[in-house]
């Protein structure tokens, strides 16, 4: 069984399973690192978002070994840390403030999404419309859609 | 035809002296029933004839009723570190229950809310029907009996701080955050008085629940109480409980719906694979157990099994509608005078899915002669029961432990993934934890049956002198014990011999307008072919469509304006006002751009009442707009909604549950449904099934609490839905000038995908996640 090695929230793992696992169940069912959730396996409903180098990716379509050493994984866990300071990071708190969770099950894939989403929006040097916002492909089967969208908004003039 | 309401709307109360418990234990516990008889309608109640049964006595109070005789009690305790904790039997499933109970009880006793804890109550048999969420009834069955029990517990501290003070009478103290205050200023934190306030026999007690002006907490806006858990990736669902050995299993499911297993042809070799521990038979698949759930989907794709086939052969949507069309009862010919008018519509409704995002698992350790089961839940007694029964164990040796679920929709009143999860871990002799693949959630999950709403009224003038519709549907599964409950208070309530769904309808089916004679019916299908359930607000949302668009065709037939026509017909002043506010807040007949339009609609349920006012984009530009892999269409582009649920507990948590309706809502009407062609769903994940998506939100949301001065808690999980599903349908109709008689509009067009195959009956996980990192 060949080992994996690569970087978890800020620490070096490394795993025994076979090549092909994809990452999201490395992480949840080996590593223990339950953040990131599983809505549908085909890479369609956002809900197991993760970063990979500060960017967002879809771990349960990447196959463990497709991951380097030097591959940093941040799943919602991990979030907070990549900021200065003690505090969440600015989009986690303006989730908390606009109230925006309900059953929550999206909402770590939500997070990681918006985070990157405003992250590509700045390197455009734009202002967060309404038609990035669409752009999101998460599914919330709650409905938090419209306070999603708020906190998206107050979320990205602290990031 | 008025009905008397005076018994109803109105139900205002002063302040409240209720019975409750000390309960003899180590530090000071409280216990209390939990149907309080206050909150129970009695005999008293007057039933007026011309309404629906609905109008009077509604599901929650039918729920309510069946409570009484049953119930017992439920505790709350407070620790010597000065926190409270209350199991709640109920389950959360994102609708804030936890929050909202917490507020309830930091309220009544005084205490910081984080000092509140809120946890789930394991299934307890006792409770017999006083352990089930759904009817949106929480709230309105548990508010006075929890009150009741942190009143008592403020007591008996008060009690305790007056001995300790030296012998002051409570009533010279009073509490705050917490603590109990003397009047010269010293504080006892309650944590300090727990061992004191206990007692060591159980006493009956009196307590007077605090008058409604003094509540600070209730009526506020506060955020869930698990909303850091949420946003760190921290709260748990039933996938991420650690369960000693507990190891990912899966089950292979049919290829066709309700199919069984006749044999498994490679089990050894599947036993091969990478991974994989257990490979075993259950009655609905094969299950199989591995290291990680990526081995067991690569298991269930390698699994070559020869099935028997369910028993919906080769049907398709129109041989279902076929069947609810010979099921249609004619509707009546009223005997009305010659120059009325008669308005007729129909409307059909395809399948839903009320599949949640955290998909049908559980977590199963069978050993022998007893077992432990995790799961999200909402009739954990009856799971205990089925699962004990299948099992082949006395009940009392099932422990079922209800775990906060990721969403419910319908979903979580069966026992469907848990069945699976037990069984399966029987079978191999080792602990599951079992999920089901989305695929098997759409495919072989419940779904909301199809049906067909009719209605006929007739019309001379302003006036309209009969309303009758006829609601004819799939059958919908009510087993899972709710329908037992409805039943169980059928002797007692002003309505002859129905069906459960019968009775379910009656009961949430209310008249809204004056209009005459009026009638609503259900006729359902009896066959079994489709594993069906009810979908977030069951019959409603359907009914309240086909009940407000034929409102607008007859306010058109008489060329009246459709929000006139309504306040001029609405049979409930509570109602009349959160019409007026969103006709008014949403500015209601503004001169709107060609292909663009405005739509409205009401409903009352659950001793509540909701308006909205939509919206509504259908321009070709807007209509064609492309997404990836989506549905797209008309979109809502405005919603204003108001609603009036009489006491709100969190005004953040109601409007959030009308938040999620009105989404469900754009998506019934316009987007989402389930096809069923030759035998088989052809939706398998979120892909296929268009629920609402960002390209779907309206830019603009404002939902209006309305406040009547009722001091009693209505229901809201699921009160969202049919007024905003009415005002949408209305809206699109006005947009593009064609009424809208199929749901969702788009159900018949080209499908926005390719079906994935049957057989394997899961997709394989994709390895091109790197590729689309941007
Ligand atoms: S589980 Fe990864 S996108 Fe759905
Ligand atoms: S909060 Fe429940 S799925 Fe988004």
């Amino acid at each position: 069984m060949p080992t994996h090695t690569f970087r978890v929230n800020g620490e070096t793992v490394r795993v025994d399973v076979e090549n092909d696992v994809r990452l999201l169940w490395v992480l949840r069912d080996i590593l223990g690192v339950r953040g990131p959730k599983y809505g549908c396996g085909i890479n369609v409903c956002k809900a197991c978002t993760s970063h990979i180098n500060g960017k967002a990716f879809n771990p349960c379509a990447v196959p463990v070994g497709d991951l380097r050493p030097e591959d940093e994984v941040t799943t919602i866990e991990g979030l907070a840390d990549t900021v200065e300071g003690d505090g969440l990071h600015p989009m986690q708190d303006a989730w908390i403030e606009h109230d925006v969770a309900q059953c929550g099950y999206c909402q770590p894939g939500q997070i990681m999404a918006a985070v990157d989403l405003v992250r590509r929006v700045k390197e455009e040097g734009r202002a967060i419309s309404d038609a990035d916002l669409d752009t999101l492909r998460n599914i919330c089967r709650c409905g938090t859609y419209p306070r999603i969208r708020d906190a998206i908004r107050s979320g990205s003039e602290k990031m | 035809m008025t009905v008397d309401y005076s018994a109803l709307g109105q139900r205002k109360v002063g302040r409240r002296r209720l019975l409750g418990y000390l309960v003899a234990a180590p530090t000071l516990a409280v216990a209390v029933r939990l149907a309080s008889d206050a909150n129970v309608p009695g005999h008293a109640l007057t039933i007026p004839t011309p309404g629906l049964p609905a109008d009077v006595f509604d599901l929650s109070d039918s729920q309510n009723y069946a409570a009484k005789p049953t119930a017992h009690l439920i505790w709350m305790e407070i620790r010597e570190d000065g926190t409270v904790h209350f199991a709640l039997p109920r389950t959360e499933v994102g609708q804030g229950i936890v929050t909202s109970t917490a507020m309830i009880i930091a309220d009544e006793l005084d205490v910081p809310l984080q000092d509140v804890h809120v946890t789930l109550a394991d299934s307890r048999p006792e409770l017999v029907m006083n352990q089930l969420t759904g009817g949106s009834n929480t709230t309105m069955s548990t508010y006075y009996p929890i009150r009741t029990a942190a009143a008592i517990a403020r007591g008996a501290l008060l009690e305790a701080a007056g001995l300790m003070l030296g012998g002051l009478t409570p009533t010279a103290l009073h509490t705050d955050n917490g603590a109990v205050v003397a009047p010269d200023g010293r504080r006892i934190p309650y944590g300090d008085l727990a061992k004191d306030a206990a007692v060591d026999q159980t006493t009956e007690v009196e307590a007077d629940l605090k008058p409604a002006t003094d509540l600070k907490l209730v009526g506020t806006t506060v955020g869930r109480t698990d909303a850091r858990a949420a946003v760190t990736g921290a709260k748990q669902f039933a996938m991420d409980i650690e369960v000693p050995n507990a190891l990912p299993t899966m089950v292979c499911k049919p290829p066709t719906i309700k199919g069984t297993v006749r044999s498994v042809r490679n089990q050894a070799a599947v036993l091969e694979m990478p991974g994989v521990t257990h490979v075993a038979i259950i009655p609905t698949g094969v299950a199989v157990r591995a290291r990680t759930f990526g081995q067991c989907i690569d298991a269930v794709r390698a699994l070559d099994v020869d099935w028997a086939p369910g028993e919906i052969g080769s049907d398709s949507d129109e041989d279902v509608l076929a069947r609810i069309r010979k099921a249609e009862i004619p509707m009546a010919v009223p005997e009305v005078p010659l120059l009325a008018k008669t308005v007729d519509t129909d409307f059909t409704f395809a399948f839903a899915s009320n599949a949640p995002l955290d998909p049908d698992c559980a977590v199963a350790d069978v050993r022998t002669g007893s077992a432990e089961i995790w799961a999200s839940l909402k009739v954990p007694i009856v799971a205990q029961q089925e699962l004990a029964e299948a099992l082949g164990f006395p009940m009392d040796k099932v422990t079922v432990h209800v775990v906060q679920g990721g969403g419910s929709f319908g979903r979580r009143l069966f026992t469907d993934a848990a069945m699976d999860a037990a069984l399966a871990s029987q079978a191999m002799g080792a602990p599951v934890r079992l999920m089901w693949h989305r695929a098997d959630a759409c495919r072989q999950g419940r779904v909301h049956p199809m049906s067909t709403s009719r209605v006929r009224a007739t019309v001379l003038g302003n006036d309209v002198l009969t309303y009758e519709q006829r609601h004819t549907s799939g059958r919908t599964d009510f087993g899972h014990g709710f329908g037992d409950i409805i039943t169980a208070s059928a002797a007692k309530l002003p309505v002859g011999d129905y069906s459960i769904s019968q009775f379910i309808y009656l009961l949430t089916t209310g008249a809204h307008y004056n209009f005459g004679a009026t009638t609503s019916l259900l006729d359902e299908l009896t066959d079994r072919k489709l594993n069906t359930g009810a979908m977030r607000n069951i019959y409603s949302p359907n009914v309240a469509v086909a009940r407000e668009l034929t409102v607008d065709k007859i306010a058109r037939t008489i060329g009246k304006d459709p929000y006139q026509f309504r306040r001029g017909h609405i049979r409930n002043d509570r109602l009349r006002t959160v019409l007026d506010r969103v006709a008014e807040a949403g500015r209601w007949g503004r001169s709107m751009p060609r292909h663009h339009g405005q739509g409205l609609g009401i409903h009352s349920e659950y001793h509540g009442h909701s308006a909205c006012l939509v919206e509504i984009d259908a321009s070709p530009a807007t209509v064609n707009r492309d997404v990836r892999k989506a549905v797209t269409g008309p979109r809502v582009t405005k919603v204003v909604f108001a609603v009036d649920v009489g006491l709100v507990i969190n005004r953040s948590g109601l409007k959030a549950q009308m938040m999620g309706g009105i989404m469900d809502a754009i998506a019934i009407v316009l987007t989402s449904s389930l096809h069923l062609k030759d035998g088989n769903f052809l939706e398998a994940s979120w892909d296929n099934y268009a629920y609402t998506r960002q390209w779907n939100v309206p830019f603009d949301i404002e939902i209006h609490l309305v406040d009547s001065g009722i001091e009693e808690p209505g229901g809201a999980g699921e009160f969202g839905v049919p007024a905003a599903a009415a005002a949408v349908a209305n809206a699109y109709w006005a947009a593009t000038g064609n009424m809208p008689t199929h749901f969702p509009v788009n159900h018949s067009a080209p499908l926005h995908y390719e079906p994935y195959p049957y057989n394997p009956p899961v997709p394989p996980s994709p390895t091109s996640g790197l590729d689309h990192v941007k």
